[in-house]
């Protein structure tokens, strides 16, 4: 199939509209993301990335404009469930086991129950929790709950993840760890990735492109391309990471200043 | 073994302490004698159980009776209400204005006009009662539990395509669970009350609320508080009850996993 992953058309969104506290949170956006590409979207709070990942997601509809994704409309892409998402926070169910968190999607697919529990155990093991899958959430650490969300948003293989905000809530080395995690299920998995962060050196770190937006009316400012090759530990110390991270901020105090 | 021992102490701490209040009543009122009239000593209670058992039985199988049916059926209209009100906004802005004011009212109070209305020695006008008041507690807190959801949560679910009953009965239903329960707990004392005053004041005349009123008009305290025994009894029972439908229906639940990994 030729095409984009996500095309983002003109697409604006007003909230309140016409009334004494209308906002334009985005105008005009345009964006293609390319299959396979990581690509994450930064800026000020009040910028609308987040109301972006929600047009890609059709849990919100734009005002003005289009969204596609895979060459549909992002409603049908969401009735098709073409996308997983994970949330900032990580939005288990308590009521279900750990493995059957993951299993929900699946058990709304209609996916047989012995399907579900080998793809679950599978999942469980790419995040790297093989033995937590009769536990309830409450009992695991937040870094470890985010994995389990993760692994929920990846159990169907879509093959476009949206992520908003996912590591925020995390202490800085579960965070780089999470990081590490993410990209290597990314190239093992070839997911297209949109991923939402107010972190500099997480986008640098993760994407193949950083989007710099700017707020009132949220709009893209610049597109910075990183390309790092594959990523290590070694990375995070790199004077060409540390470049594209001073790029990156650089973009962000043009546009805080404007 | 340090695990059998905490259940031990826990369940065994109440009963000491409840062992330990009936001895001091009795030995108080044998040492400071105010009269059997003020307070009879637990001995006389539980001899006038056993003098009066089928009376105080019957009494407190039909009071009984009263209580769970209007229990069951407050619950279910409480809980109807609360999907209905959650799910539709027309119903929202119908049944919860009328909910609200119904709580204002002094239900209670309403006593001897219900027993105008279903006849003064129908056990309908204490049902009635029972499921007026057990209603707003049920209402209230299975609708906040419904409609507290986390955003992203029901976000999840919408992402997945999900209608919105399946969203209800995979996320709201399991998330009101806590709520419900907890009201549950309240709608079960509040019940045994709702039940015997509302005995006072009409009703079958072989109940524990007409037997309370009767015994001590004739001054038989004993016989009196026999009935309140009872009362408490059926009060308890339903408390327990409660609390092992809630273990039944929410394994999962923190405060009940915490409770075990304390042991």
């Amino acid at each position: 199939m030729s095409a984009h992953a996500v095309a983002v058309k003109a697409a604006s969104k007003v909230f309140n509209q016409g009334k004494s506290n209308e906002v334009h949170a985005l105008d005009e956006i345009d964006l293609t993301v390319e299959d396979g590409e990581f690509i994450t979207l930064i800026g000020p709070s009040g910028c609308g990335k987040s109301t972006l990942l929600r047009l890609i997601a059709a849990l919100t509809e734009p005002t003005g404009g289009e969204v596609e994704v895979k060459g549909k409309s992002a409603e049908q892409a969401r009735l098709d469930q073409d996308y997983g998402m994970a949330f900032q926070r990580a939005g288990l169910f308590d009521w279900r086991t750990v493995s059957k968190n993951i299993e929900l999607p699946l058990e709304l697919m209609g996916w047989s129950r012995g399907d579900r529990v080998r793809r679950a155990g599978e999942m469980l093991e790419l995040v790297k929790l093989p033995e937590f899958g009769g536990h309830h959430p409450s009992e695991l650490s937040g870094g470890m709950q985010q994995r389990v969300a993760i692994a929920r948003s990846l159990a169907f293989s879509p093959s476009l993840l949206l992520m908003d905000e996912p590591f925020g809530a995390l202490d800085e080395m579960t965070r780089e760890h999470m990081q590490d995690e993410l990209l290597r299920i990314w190239s093992e998995t070839h997911t297209t990735v949109v991923f939402v962060t107010h972190s500099i050196p997480e986008a640098a770190y993760l994407s193949s492109r950083v989007v710099v937006m700017s707020p009132r009316p949220g709009r893209i400012a610049t597109i910075v391309d990183v390309d790092l090759g594959d990523r290590s530990d070694d990375t995070r110390e790199d004077p060409a990471f540390f470049e594209k991270v001073t790029e990156v901020r650089e973009a962000l105090r043009a546009v805080e200043s404007a | 073994m340090t695990q059998i021992l905490g259940r031990l102490r826990r369940s065994t701490a109440p009963v000491i302490a409840g062992v330990v209040i009936v001895v001091g009543w009795e030995l108080a009122l044998l040492i400071l004698n105010p009269g059997g009239f003020v307070l009879p000593p637990p001995s006389d209670i539980i001899g006038a159980v056993f003098e009066n058992w089928s009376e105080v039985f019957d009494a407190a199988r039909n009071t009984g009776f009263i209580i769970v049916t209007g229990l069951v059926v407050g619950v279910l209209v409480g809980v109807a209400a609360a999907l209905l009100v959650t799910r539709f906004r027309l119903a929202n802005e119908v049944i919860t204005p009328l909910a609200v004011s119904l709580n204002a009212v002094p239900i209670i109070a309403l006593a001897p006009i219900f027993n105008a209305w279903f006849g003064l020695l129908s056990p309908r006008s204490n049902q009635a009662i029972v499921v007026v008041l057990v209603f707003f507690p049920i209402f209230i807190n299975t609708a906040k539990g419904l409609t507290q959801v986390e955003p992203s949560q029901i976000e999840l679910m919408e992402s997945y395509a999900a209608g919105k009953w399946t969203i209800t009965r995979e996320v709201r239903i399991p998330n009101a669970m806590p709520f419900f329960f907890t009201a549950l707990k309240l709608s079960t004392s509040l019940a045994v009350i709702a039940a015997i005053v509302a005995e006072y004041f009409g009703g079958r005349q072989d109940a524990l609320g007409p037997l309370i009123t009767q015994s001590a008009g004739l001054t038989r305290y004993a016989d009196a508080w026999a009935a309140v025994l009872a009362g408490t009894v059926i009060g308890g029972m339903l408390y327990v009850l409660t609390g092992a439908l809630e273990r039944v229906a929410m394994p999962w639940h923190t405060s009940m996993r915490a409770d075990q990994q304390s042991n």
